[in-house]
């Protein structure tokens, strides 16, 4: 029997969520012998456009290149799954999109902006083409991705843990760290998923899952208030990872003031 | 049961000792990550001594003092709950055989006894509700089992929060029963009582001298003046009718417009039992795990049936949480869901009030305290 084919595309990204295949120690010898990895450079197998069964794809669309690839892959793939914050939601990069200032940023950055060949915007991977499964997270963790891949396995949708985060943190029995020390904690509008992390080490949820379902920004934003933070604090709480995520990124513009300062 | 005795309180190691000498698993109050939280404890050392709490709507804080006294707080965001209900629970597992049959396996409960030591009169009365839905009826193994062996000493509670009202509630401040040690704390140590017969043969065990009349009337002083001191009330102990009556009442949404629907209030509700399920596969697909874990009104998975949403918007699940803690409760198990532990008020991140959205809702309804 042919086992399934993967691939895993990096586009504008740090790298950083492919390793949630590469950390998966004796998982990744078990998932290397239930799927045939067709394409995926940070492990060393090339084959950009190999057919698929299931690509995974991590960043974000931000360059004409990248525009093109993106459509290669998913002709060439029977499911495609975004992998992290950057293809879902566009990541830090997306966060020049703000101010519609991208030649400005260029400038201002790079000591030589003519040899930067970047689009006006940086995009999530639907902005592009269609996504059958999004992987949410800055990073992802290799327990998601796994379980997402195994149920890919058995031939169905995985679930798509859509929750607050403040479930598993009680579930966790973490002390909530708004109440018990005033942090602004975003767990109350994030989604579930990574296992209360911060928390759990008294620190506020930095949102970096995205939105949770039925968020409810406004009582969020309102709080964040209550707790002195001044309005760009509370738009960079809302647009630090998961900017163009719905919902975030009308939360986050209510509160967010270009850094040019004149508008 | 039968009469009071005192501990003094440079003698409160021998309960501790005695509990464990018959084999219990010893959990107490510890003040740890800015909580008062029930874990492991093997000396009084471990006991929050001069440690207070203020607890307003959304907020707690801790704060030390000088005092003696190691159960001068009110309850913290947990209690008996994540002990006897776990938070997660592998129910059964299932294994697919080189042969291709299936095979099931119960998951294993073989815990070491458990002996709480300072549960309040509203942990007690929320226990027995959980009993009512976990061990009547339909029993749930797990649960029965750790229940079967759960040894409660109960300190009754002095020191009530801004939000507390359990004595609105009729649970507290006083651990009516349910016990099997009872104390009240004094500043020089503690009146014992027994509740249960094993809790008699662990009270006779302590080195404990006769109550004097003045240590039983200070304890009762201070008990009367934890009641005395709550200021929070719900409308009435049965509201069953009066909700029902204002389901679109448009208090509804102006909570909805305040709440995160976060979850928080059932988290840390006493008495809130809803569960999910689900199967964890092993990545080979050979086994599975089914996992159970607090869900809650509040989220999504609790309101979907079978291909649609039936609570999709937050003022559905709010009314859902408040419709059935303070209404449809009363037909489920005889009485009303809530239990006066304020844990809600205090823990909601945004500090909705329950009695003060009840308040609203039904403070016009006909009615006392029935």
């Amino acid at each position: 029997m042919t086992r399934p084919t993967i691939a895993v595309h990096k586009f504008s990204s740090c790298d950083g969520c492919q390793l949630a295949f590469l950390n998966a120690g004796e998982d990744l010898l078990e998932l290397a012998g239930l799927v045939d990895i067709r394409h995926f450079l940070e492990a060393g197998v090339a084959d950009e456009d190999a057919g698929v069964d299931i690509a995974f794809v991590e960043g974000s669309i931000s360059t004409a290149e990248e525009v093109e690839r993106i459509r290669r892959v998913r002709a060439n793939s029977g499911m495609v799954v975004t992998l992290g914050a950057c293809a879902t939601a566009g990541g830090l990069q997306a966060l020049r999109n703000l101010d519609g200032r991208n030649d400005a940023w260029k400038q201002a950055v790079y000591a030589q902006p003519e040899f930067i060949g970047t689009l006006e915007h940086a995009e999530p991977v639907a902005a592009h083409i269609d996504v059958d499964f999004a992987l949410w997270g800055c990073p992802v963790n290799g327990r998601q991705v796994l379980a997402a891949v195994r149920q890919l396995l058995f031939g169905v949708t995985p679930l798509d843990p859509r929750d607050k985060l403040c479930h598993e943190c009680k579930r966790q029995h973490a002390v909530c760290v708004m109440v018990a020390d005033g942090r602004p904690c975003m767990g109350p509008v994030t989604r579930t998923g990574c296992g209360a992390l911060c928390p759990r080490f008294g620190r506020d949820c930095y949102a970096c899952f995205g939105p949770a379902e039925n968020a409810n920004t406004a009582a969020m934003g309102a709080r964040l208030d209550g707790l002195g933070l001044p309005p760009a604090d509370i738009a960079r709480r809302f647009l630090f990872i998961n900017s163009h995520a719905p919902g975030f990124l009308e939360a986050g513009r209510k509160h967010y003031r270009s850094d040019f300062g004149d508008d | 049961m039968n009469s009071s005795s005192f501990l003094p309180r440079d003698a409160l190691q021998s309960l501790i000792d005695v509990l464990q000498d018959r084999g219990y698993r010893t959990i107490g109050p510890r003040a740890q990550d800015g909580a008062i939280q029930y874990l492991d404890i093997d000396d009084v050392a471990q006991l929050p001594a001069g440690t207070g709490d203020h607890q307003s709507p959304g907020r707690y804080r801790l704060h030390d003092g000088t005092s003696p006294r190691l159960f001068a707080w009110a309850n913290g965001p947990q209690a008996l709950k994540p002990w006897l209900f776990h938070a997660r629970e592998t129910l059964w597992c299932s294994t697919r055989g080189a042969d291709g049959r299936l095979s099931f396996a119960a998951a294993p409960v073989d815990e070491r006894p458990l002996a709480v030591i300072g549960a309040r009169a509203c942990d007690l009365a929320a226990c027995h509700l959980q009993d009512r839905h976990f061990v009547d009826g339909m029993t749930d193994p797990a649960y029965a089992a750790r229940r079967r062996g759960l040894f409660t000493v109960a300190v009754h509670c002095t020191q009530p929060a801004e939000t507390c009202f359990c004595a609105s509630t009729g649970d507290g401040p006083r651990a009516g029963e349910g016990f099997d040690l009872a104390l009240s704390e004094l500043d020089d140590g503690f009146v014992v009582v027994a509740g249960s017969a094993v809790g008699q043969t662990v009270a006779d065990a302590l080195p404990t001298r006769t109550a004097s009349r003045e240590q039983l009337a200070q304890a009762d002083a201070e008990i009367a003046g934890a009641a005395a001191r709550q200021t929070r009330h719900l409308p009435s102990r049965d509201l069953r009718a009066a909700l029902f009556a204002r389901l679109e009442h448009a208090r509804w949404d102006d909570v909805a417009g305040r709440c995160l629907a976060c979850g928080n209030c059932t988290s840390v509700c006493p008495t809130c039992f809803c569960h999910a399920e689900q199967d964890v596969p092993s990545l080979d697909g050979t086994s599975s795990e089914h996992v159970r874990e607090w869900d809650s009104c509040f989220s999504e998975g609790h309101g979907y049936l079978h291909g649609f949403q039936i609570r999709p918007e937050i003022r559905h699940r709010f009314r859902q949480w408040m419709t059935h803690k303070l209404g449809s409760w009363h037909e489920q198990y005889g009485r009303s869901g809530c239990v006066g532990c304020g844990r809600c008020i205090t823990w909601c991140p945004v500090g909705i009030d329950i009695t003060v959205e009840a308040q609203a809702i039904c403070g016009d309804a006909d009615g006392g305290n029935a």
